[in-house]
């Protein structure tokens, strides 16, 4: 056979559209065109925290209790619930209407497998099941909870906001080994995952789920009636703000969830555009010590650094426009709860000079601290270098290690010495739904080696939290709040630097977006 | 030809094999641990742990090794560790942008810069040839995204011709496809442009100095027949081999157009899966790419036989 020019080029040039043959048109109907804050890599909310697979589950899951604006749980696929005189018996029934997407009702013994499996990787669920006698079906709809302790936060935890969430699943899913993911997507939500149409790091699709029975409520936060009122929502993953904030200006897309701070100005001047902080609570940055190395092995040390955190400067370099950041020295989010001013007088007044003091006293040799710099993270890559320079000026050498993210995950759970791989400072965020309580928020525990990174070991806050965990009053989770935010500044737990909020844009056809610390799409129509 | 086919064929394997292995180790020697980026923030160490094993991560390095090669031998490039998604499904999905941008910037730029570059040659000294080599800087020293965004900001904002962002493909309507691919070619056929272009005047500058060249003129052939049928085609073999440089960087390497214009290519998948240690997509990709310029620099040597009969194998 002879092989011509004219063969050679001829099928070098056909052999791409050969392959794209006509596909069907799509039916028509309302679509929501939403570019997420990141991409969808995995789509089970109970093997990954990452935020954006929890907003993925609130799509297509349902929960059995959710958190209203108030962050009151409230009932949601649960229809009546009792409690024991002992508070030891928890009985829950499900209201009628529930099915999953491919077809059967939801039933108890999904709900208590979901449970289950929830209950191995979330900090909240650990602790509910280190104190659960036994969790079973009692029939179709009827599942009792038996607790050893009466655990205070049984709604809290089942209703919990944020990763991860209780979503719940069918019970085939559900025994799936809580360390792999779920081997597809079936939930009972206002929406279904289109999966032949995912794109990973491009395309998301959520069908309107037309058999979903919604509560008559209002919607408010993640509780309420789970209104579907588009047929179809998209995501549409944009990595570069630019180009985000271009499509939605064109109107290629109508919600960009997180716009930038320094784009926010540009993209609320465009017409028919509005930018708004859906987020009360917003989030609140992070430094976090390493409670086993020197120097923050003392908590007069970690104290000192505290003292010398100057939260305007960290908000100013991390976020810069002041109308997305204010100053929140409470541990818990300012306007939650648990908000308080309690142990601050420990550290504030603040300053440079307060903190070389406090240094001194503390008796510091010099060691050098080594600082990871997530470098593809702006907020926390701005933060570090502050803390770099705040720690330098109380006379504190600073060595910044500047790397991507996933080594930082990888390098923080090392306990090794700095020569040896280890590290002493690193700044990350929380968004202010995953700090409303002391069992919640990972950063207050004082386990010690099952502490969260950083590891710092103190048994008086952990009495404070189990005490906490087993409190059912407001008061006395109020007056809890204050004794362990003091301690946890006592010890020095971390330091907080400050709370930032996170605004999204959208354009004039977008109504109906609910305020709340997460993004849901139930309730919006275009 | 079909046994210098046949030869390069076979030494494929063992290139092949020594891309394998030093892809495998550089991953395992990088920083970094896909574990705990799966883990989350709220995992312990032992869920840490637990996750490696069950990824087979805590394996020896050789046995994870040839785990791999194993499944490899069978066509299977593994799981993706995050979507869990086949790898061979995730290069599938990317592999049509990729292709028809590539295309599309190859072949604009091939009908813009070849005649560019031989007119300036043929033109030497004078200021057509001035201006193509301003050109040539201006597409050499302009940074991709900055002209992106200078193209999206003047067709897509202003003017509203063009839309800002995404990719259609051509079986969604030709007429979408070749909007959304407009600007992106653009784009990118800016330095390559520039680079053929030069390539392009510097090859023929050569040739035009031949004898054959005073030859074909002292027989009275027209210049354009000189031009584009004795020189170019003389000075092609340098073209070509920079076309073919060129279409292996814009397969793999173009991920800053792909981030401006939102297109879902193979660029932007390896970066992705570089930031979240996704191993069975880096191995892969990088598998797949060393297959691709493989077989790219095999029909560039075919190419070669089919525009210099001198040149047999």
């Amino acid at each position: 056979m002879s092989f011509t020019r004219r063969t050679f080029v001829g099928g070098a040039l056909a052999t791409p559209f050969i392959a794209s043959l006509p596909r069907a048109a799509r039916a028509a109907g309302s679509v929501l065109r939403v570019i997420p804050h990141a991409d969808l890599k995995n789509i089970d909310p109970i093997w990954t925290t990452a935020y954006i697979t929890r907003n993925h589950g609130y799509l297509v899951f349902d929960t059995l209790f959710a958190m209203d604006e108030t962050l009151t749980p409230r009932p949601q696929m649960v229809d009546t619930w009792t409690v024991s005189d002992d508070r030891l018996t928890w009985t829950f029934t499900l209201r009628d209407g529930l099915a999953w997407h491919d077809g059967p009702p939801v039933t108890a013994e999904d709900c208590v497998a979901s449970l289950k499996r929830w209950g191995k990787r979330d900090g909240m669920g650990q602790k509910l099941m280190q104190y659960t006698a036994s969790l079973e079906a009692k029939d179709a709809k009827t599942f009792v909870l038996k607790l050893e302790k009466p655990f205070g936060l049984v709604l809290d935890a089942i209703g919990k906001i944020s990763s991860n969430v209780p979503f719940m699943m069918p019970k085939r899913l559900a025994e799936t080994d809580p360390f792999q993911q779920i081997p597809e997507v079936i939930g009972s939500g206002p929406f279904r995952f289109v999966k032949e149409e995912w794109v990973p790091g491009s395309k998301v699709v959520y069908a309107k789920n037309e058999k979903y029975v919604p509560r008559k409520e209002p919607a408010s936060a993640a509780a309420g009636g789970k209104i579907a009122k588009v047929d179809r929502v998209e995501w549409l993953y944009i990595p570069d703000p630019t180009t985000a904030m271009n499509a939605l200006i064109s109107g290629e897309v109508d919600y960009y969830e997180q716009v930038p701070g320094d784009l926010a100005p540009l993209v609320a001047q465009s017409p028919g555009i509005t930018v708004e902080v859906l987020d009360p609570l917003g989030s609140q940055g992070m430094l976090r010590f390493n409670h086993l190395l020197k120097p923050f092995d003392k908590a007069e040390i970690r104290r000192a650094v505290i003292a010398a955190v100057d939260q305007e400067k960290f908000l100013q370099a991390g976020v810069g426009n002041p109308d997305f950041y204010k100053k929140c020295e409470s541990y818990f989010p300012c306007g939650s709860p648990l908000e308080s001013d309690a142990g601050l007088d420990m550290v504030r007044p603040g300053g440079i000079e307060r903190a070389k003091k406090m240094l001194a006293d503390a008796g510091y040799d010099g060691t050098k601290v080594v600082l990871m710099q997530p470098s593809d993270i702006p907020i926390t890559s701005a933060f570090s270098l502050v803390a770099a320079e705040t720690m330098r000026a109380i006379g504190m050498p600073v060595e910044v290690q500047a790397m991507d993210w996933s080594t930082i995950t990888s390098r923080r759970a090392k306990k090794d010495p700095v020569d040896q791989g280890g590290w002493n400072v690193f700044h990350t965020w929380w968004i202010g739904g995953d700090l409303v309580n002391p069992i919640a928020a990972v950063g207050l525990s004082g386990g010690g080696d099952k502490a969260w990174f950083g590891w710092p070991n103190d048994a008086k806050i952990e009495e404070l939290r189990d005490k906490f965990a087993f409190s059912s009053s407001a008061e006395e989770q109020k007056a809890l709040g204050r004794e362990i935010q003091k301690r946890a500044i006592e010890i020095g737990t971390h330091a907080n630097v400050g709370t930032f909020f996170v605004p999204c844009g959208y354009r004039e056809n977008v109504k109906g977006l609910i305020k709340s610390p997460v993004q849901f799409f139930w309730n919006v129509s275009v | 030809m079909w046994m210098f086919i046949g030869r390069r064929a076979l030494a494929t394997i063992p290139v092949m094999l020594v891309v394998a292995f030093v892809v495998f180790m550089i991953l395992r020697l990088s920083p970094g641990d896909p574990a705990t980026v799966i883990a989350g923030d709220y995992a312990s160490s032992a869920d840490i742990e637990r996750i490696r094993a069950q990824l087979g991560l805590n394996e020896p390095i050789a046995v994870q090794f040839f785990t791999w090669i194993g499944r490899l031998v069978r066509g299977d490039l593994g799981i993706s560790i995050f979507s869990n998604l086949p790898v061979t499904q995730l290069i599938g999905q990317r592999l049509e942008p990729t292709m028809l941008l590539t295309l599309t910037t190859v072949v604009f730029s091939v009908l813009i810069a070849v005649p560019m570059g031989a007119i300036a040659a043929w033109k030497a000294g004078s200021w057509i040839d001035r201006s193509v080599m301003v050109f040539a800087v201006l597409g050499f020293s302009i940074p991709v995204f900055v002209l992106g965004y200078f193209l999206v900001y003047g067709f897509s904002m202003q003017l509203k011709w063009l839309p800002v962002q995404g990719f259609r493909s051509p079986a969604d309507g030709l007429w979408p496809f070749v909007r959304h691919i407009t600007l992106p070619t653009l784009t990118l056929s800016a330095f390559y442009i520039a680079l053929v272009a030069r390539i392009t005047r510097a090859s023929v500058l050569e040739v035009l100095e031949e004898d054959y060249i005073r030859t074909a003129r002292a027989k009275g052939q027209v210049e354009s027949r000189v031009l584009l049928v004795h020189a170019l085609r003389n000075a092609a073999v340098p073209i070509v081999t920079v076309i073919g440089l060129g279409i292996a960087v814009l397969i793999g390497g173009v991920v800053v157009t792909e981030s401006v214009y939102n297109i879902p290519g193979l660029g932007r998948l390896v970066v992705d899966a570089i930031l979240k240690r996704d191993y069975p997509i880096i191995q892969g990709l990088i598998l797949f790419f060393s297959f691709l310029y493989i077989l790219l620099n095999l029909l560039i040597d075919i190419v070669y036989t089919l525009i210099d009969p001198r040149i047999r194998y």
